[in-house]
């Protein structure tokens, strides 16, 4: 595909006895919201850690916006425009909502250097002015000055979701952004996800069925570190292979 | 944990503290007790040495025990500075800050790819190389250590008398006290907090972890190299047990008396420790064993240090 945005190429990775990923091919277009769904233990969190740099690769390569990052670190790939949440929330409890993001948007390039040793961060307004705006983006600007560690579960998973939109990234790496949520809360993220995807690119691993074929463009399907099936969410439900393999009679 | 931030008395305590450390030399000479002139120096000295720890290990989360490297290598490049005809402190402290924090970078590059005990290993085992390596210079003295017959100057002032070295010391802990307190506040400063508390998530929020860990680091090894100068001016010499594991260890349980993460930690944990000693020493030779009590008493009962009580981490 000419446009991809993210590109992977016969990615394998074995853990001692355990082939965990399997010659993986997959490509995310820009624009498009792409699901990696599969059954527990399939893979698709330690496929999210090679694409985001936290492990590599044996074999295979990846490619994002042009360009091979196989090799980059993580940090490297956030700079190049990937940005990942977390399945288990992960934010600085003990700091406020708005001090979580204000870290994130000091950690873009565009932000300047962070090896600044005098001014307090405090006295600079655009940093919490455009952190304050990535909370309202994702409905939190209440909650602005409470500490992260004291906001609900759903909060905590929207603020996950506002830092890393917050470096402003070409692609978006949500690895079960619903994990643990209530239906109500599920409902705002779907909303949410719905109201981001036409700004960015997104990756979305994610257990909620209704959720993924409400927000895909195009769905992946990961059985035991093997991509058997990648199309429409349509052509996905009707895969004889998929149905057997791991959806069974959820569709 | 949060990010540091000082109570709002700070201000009024630093400005009432600092009039007192001012007046201090004059009150022990009123009362006739200027011997203790030279202890107060020290103390300063070791508040320096143990805020510079604090630095790396309360608010960059490195645990390292092999801090008096850094200290001695100051030292030591006072000796050698004195050896070689540079008596002007204005160029001997920025030297031994200079060699002390470049060594602190080489020794950081290698340590900080591991983490956990292997780090405390792998700084302890490079303090004890250093150790050695002094011990057996005899072009610096080896075993004996390097003399400095007569202190340097200051700016072509004389640092002859306790006070005047005194009046350094208290100097250069005030600027280094003012560094660390904006840079705790600043970019630099958040960041590494953050780092100490969540290294993937910084990580991927795009910040190149190594090196602001790596930056930290190297600056409180040369902050450590600072205290290290003064110290050998202040006894007159330079010894590599300044260098010892055991140096180290009293620099970490200073900083654990006193408050890790707090701006304050190694400063309060320096003046308690070196009181104790000395007013402990004095009619009780296992004064060590009061202070084990003490130890225990913090880690019990105050375990964030009697710091804790001039600033807090939670906003």
């Amino acid at each position: 595909m000419a446009d991809a945005l993210l590109e992977v190429r016969a990615l394998s990775r074995r853990f001692a006895a355990v082939d965990a990923l399997q010659d993986v091919n997959f490509s995310v277009a820009a624009g498009e919201v792409h699901a990696l769904i599969g059954p527990n233990g399939a893979g698709k969190t330690t496929f999210i850690h090679h694409v985001s740099g936290a492990l590599r690769p044996d074999s295979g390569s990846i490619h994002f916006a042009g360009r091979e990052v196989t090799h980059l670190s993580m940090h490297e790939r956030v700079r190049a425009g990937m940005a990942r949440s977390y399945q288990i929330t992960n934010v600085f409890a003990g700091q406020t909502a708005l001090d979580n993001v204000a870290l994130a948007v000091q950690g873009r390039p565009d932000a300047g250097s962070s090896f600044r040793f005098w001014r307090p961060v405090v006295a600079e307004r655009r940093l919490f002015d455009e952190a304050r705006a990535f909370l309202e983006q994702v409905g939190l600007d209440d909650q602005a000055g409470q500490l992260a560690g004291q906001l609900s579960h759903g909060e905590q998973r929207a603020l996950e979701l506002a830092m890393a939109l917050a470096t402003q990234p070409q692609l978006l790496l949500l690895d079960e952004p619903m994990a643990g949520t209530g239906p109500e809360e599920s409902a705002r993220m779907v909303e949410l996800i719905e109201h981001l995807a036409r700004h960015v690119t997104i990756l979305l691993v994610e257990h909620d069925m209704d959720a993924v074929f409400r927000l895909a463009d195009r769905i992946s399907v990961l059985v035991n570190g093997r991509l058997i099936c990648t199309g429409l969410p349509d052509e996905v439900r009707q895969d004889a292979e998929v149905r057997r393999a791991y959806l069974g009679d959820h569709l | 944990m949060a990010f540091y931030r000082p109570a709002r008395w700070q201000n009024a305590a630093v400005i009432v503290s600092l009039a007192m450390l001012i007046a201090l030399p004059e009150l022990l000479t009123a009362l006739d007790q200027s011997y203790y002139t030279g202890f107060a120096t020290r103390v300063l000295i070791f508040a320096l040495a143990a805020s510079s720890l604090n630095l790396v290990l309360g608010f960059g989360g490195m645990v390292s025990l092999g801090h008096a490297a850094f200290f001695g290598v100051g030292a030591y490049v006072a000796a050698i500075c004195y050896d070689a005809g540079i008596h002007e402190g204005l160029l001997v402290l920025p030297l031994a800050a200079l060699f002390a924090g470049l060594f602190a970078l080489l020794v950081g590059a290698i340590s900080l790819r591991t983490r956990g005990v292997y780090f405390i290993m792998i700084t302890l085992a490079f303090a004890q190389m250093t150790y050695y390596l002094f011990v057996s210079a005899r072009a610096w003295g080896g075993d004996d250590g390097m003399p400095i017959y007569e202190r340097m100057r200051f700016a072509g002032f004389s640092l002859l008398a306790d006070e005047a070295l005194y009046y350094l010391a208290l100097g250069v802990l005030a600027l280094c006290m003012l560094l660390f307190a904006r840079l705790a506040g600043a970019r630099f400063g958040r960041t590494v907090q953050a780092i100490r508390d969540n290294e993937t998530r910084m990580e991927a929020l795009g910040y190149p972890v190594f090196r602001y860990r790596l930056v930290c680091f190297a600056l409180g090894g040369a902050v450590a190299g600072l205290a290290g100068a003064l110290l050998a001016n202040l006894t007159g010499m330079a010894s590599p047990n300044l260098l010892q594991w055991t140096q180290s260890g009293t620099l970490l349980v200073m900083v654990i008396v006193g408050g890790v993460g707090y701006l304050w930690g190694g400063l309060v944990g320096a003046v308690v420790l070196l009181l104790l000693e000395e007013f402990l020493l004095a009619w009780f030779e296992h004064w060590h064993i009061v202070l084990g009590l003490l130890l225990i008493g913090i880690v019990l009962f105050a375990p964030r240090g009697v710091a804790a009580l001039f600033g807090k981490r939670h906003g």
